[in-house]
């Protein structure tokens, strides 16, 4: 067992360090997936349910491989999710994930996408509402090798902020070493529309559904590419919406 | 009936509204007419509930009930419906889900039963057909993508759906081509000429009320009504312009 990261490890910089404490001897090692060439994978990410929660991922994709990660990050005290994604050519994968919390529970995202050989994608849109004194963050570092030519690599943050002690960080990092790549990445933070909220107001939406309904709207598309069951995560994820809106 | 006596309004200070005075009784319309700048959408917002605008003397009810006692969504309960100027764009939430989820918020509010999803598709194709608009638009995302007339004949539908027993309708005649024209006129007569409901239409324009016949026409400027008449008044003001009438 590796010891007990401090905040000073760039990865851990936003991590709640005591929580991790509590947890870290009885912490499993990073589960390991590695996806055959050609072969196709799915997993949706639900909340373990306990209130500290930390997954950690190290996914490789051989050549052509394809995989989709759904994720929703909605512990009540600390969650974490760390994905470590290798990519081989012409590999695809896509992340679509949710930091939801209130109270002063600390959600944080923290990936790593390594293009490694030609022509692999990875997409990664993250979304995170945070109330009360939350804080949701997503760290996404990416590297591009020399070899990683045409390279497709985007990351979408956007976070909404319900109250003034919330807080969210958004940390894109790229590291790249090969010379005809497109690595795009965008980020916002801001509130809930002042405008929009009393437009459902005077239609006759009380604040708490309101806020909920127009939460719903900023995540909404997170979940549209699941194939087959969703295993619940889109009323996990609106129930997540409702408690932070109360 | 809604009664404002003697109100009073200031947006950041400014005093915008300087004692209007108006009864609308049960089953009639009235227009309020007047030029940029006269305080009509604040007189429309200040009646729904925006946050913002100040109320620094004066008193609305409805009904007998005090409305600034009533927070806006419980305005909408109450059988208050706000028609806006610039309807708001919600990405990523669907006509049909806002609608539903308001009107089922209000029926709870009333202690009705809420609508199933069924009912209440039925209800919003009605409603759209009436307004001439394609029910097939209320799955997209609320106005996103509308144009300025398929937001007003939007808000029409909203309108219909919601069955309000007051409508405050500021400006739902700007930006419309002729035949939405026609729509929205034909829409407010349709939902709203009845004798258990009134509205208050807020208008630059005459043209609206070739559609709409008012019972009363109001003059606003500089934040008072300085003239009031019949549905004559709104020809005269289109032929003489604001100045000579409110002169």
């Amino acid at each position: 067992m590796t010891a007990l990261p401090t905040r000073k490890l760039e990865a851990y910089r936003y991590a709640d360090v005591d929580a991790l404490a509590s947890v870290w001897t009885s912490l499993a090692p990073p589960q390991r997936v590695e996806i055959a060439a050609q072969q196709k994978l799915q997993q949706i990410w639900l909340p373990s349910g306990d209130e500290i929660d930390v997954r950690r991922v190290e996914l490789v994709l051989e050549a052509g491989a394809f995989a989709r990660i759904f994720a929703l990050n909605a512990a009540s005290r600390y969650g974490r999710l760390e994905l470590d994604v290798t990519l081989h050519e012409g590999a695809d994968f896509a992340l679509h994930g949710a930091n939801i919390g209130g109270g002063d529970s600390t959600l944080e995202i923290v990936t790593t996408a390594r293009h490694i050989a030609p022509g692999a994608i990875s997409h990664q849109t993250i979304r995170s509402v945070l109330g009360d004194k939350a804080t949701g963050s997503f760290l996404g570092k990416i590297e591009v090798a020399r070899e990683g030519q045409q390279t497709d690599a985007e990351q979408s943050v956007k976070a909404i902020l319900l109250d003034r002690g919330a807080t969210a960080n958004a940390k894109p990092e790229l590291e790249i070493f090969a010379d005809d790549v497109k690595c795009a990445h965008g980020a916002t933070i801001g509130e809930l529309d002042r405008n929009q909220l009393f437009y459902a107001a005077a239609r006759g939406l009380d604040p708490v559904a309101a806020r909920a309904l127009l939460l719903e709207g900023f995540i909404t598309g997170l979940w549209d590419e699941i194939e087959g069951d969703d295993q619940g995560i889109a009323e996990l994820a609106r129930e997540a919406l409702r408690r932070v809106a109360a | 009936m809604l009664k404002i006596e003697n109100l009073h309004v200031t947006v950041a200070g400014k005093p915008i509204l300087n004692g209007v005075t108006l009864t609308i009784p049960t089953g009639e319309i009235h227009a309020i007419m007047g030029p940029n700048g006269a305080g009509k959408s604040t007189l429309a917002y200040v009646l729904g509930g925006r946050p913002g605008y100040e109320v620094t003397e004066g008193s609305v009810s409805f009904d007998g009930q005090d409305l600034f006692a009533l927070e806006p969504h419980e305005r909408a309960a109450a059988g208050m419906f706000l028609g806006f100027q610039y309807p708001v764009e919600i990405p990523g939430v669907s006509y049909l889900q806002f609608l539903r989820e308001a009107l089922n918020s209000q029926r709870r509010a009333k202690g009705e039963k809420e609508l199933t999803g069924g009912e209440f598709i039925r209800l919003s194709k009605d409603k759209a057909a009436l307004l001439g608009m394609d029910a097939e638009m209320l799955k997209r995302p609320v106005n996103v993508g509308f144009s300025g007339g398929e937001k007003k004949r939007a808000e029409m539908v909203q309108l219909g759906i919601m069955d309000p027993r007051i409508a405050i309708l500021d400006e739902t005649d700007s930006g419309l081509d002729i035949d939405a024209l026609k729509a929205v006129g034909h829409g407010i007569n349709a939902i709203m000429r009845a004798p258990d409901k009134s509205v208050l239409l807020i208008t630059h324009y005459q043209r609206l009320l070739d559609y709409v016949t008012p019972d009363k026409v109001h003059v606003l400027s500089r934040g008072k009504i300085v003239r009031s008449g019949g549905p004559e008044l709104a020809h005269e003001l289109e032929r003489e312009g604001y100045a000579e009438a409110a002169a």
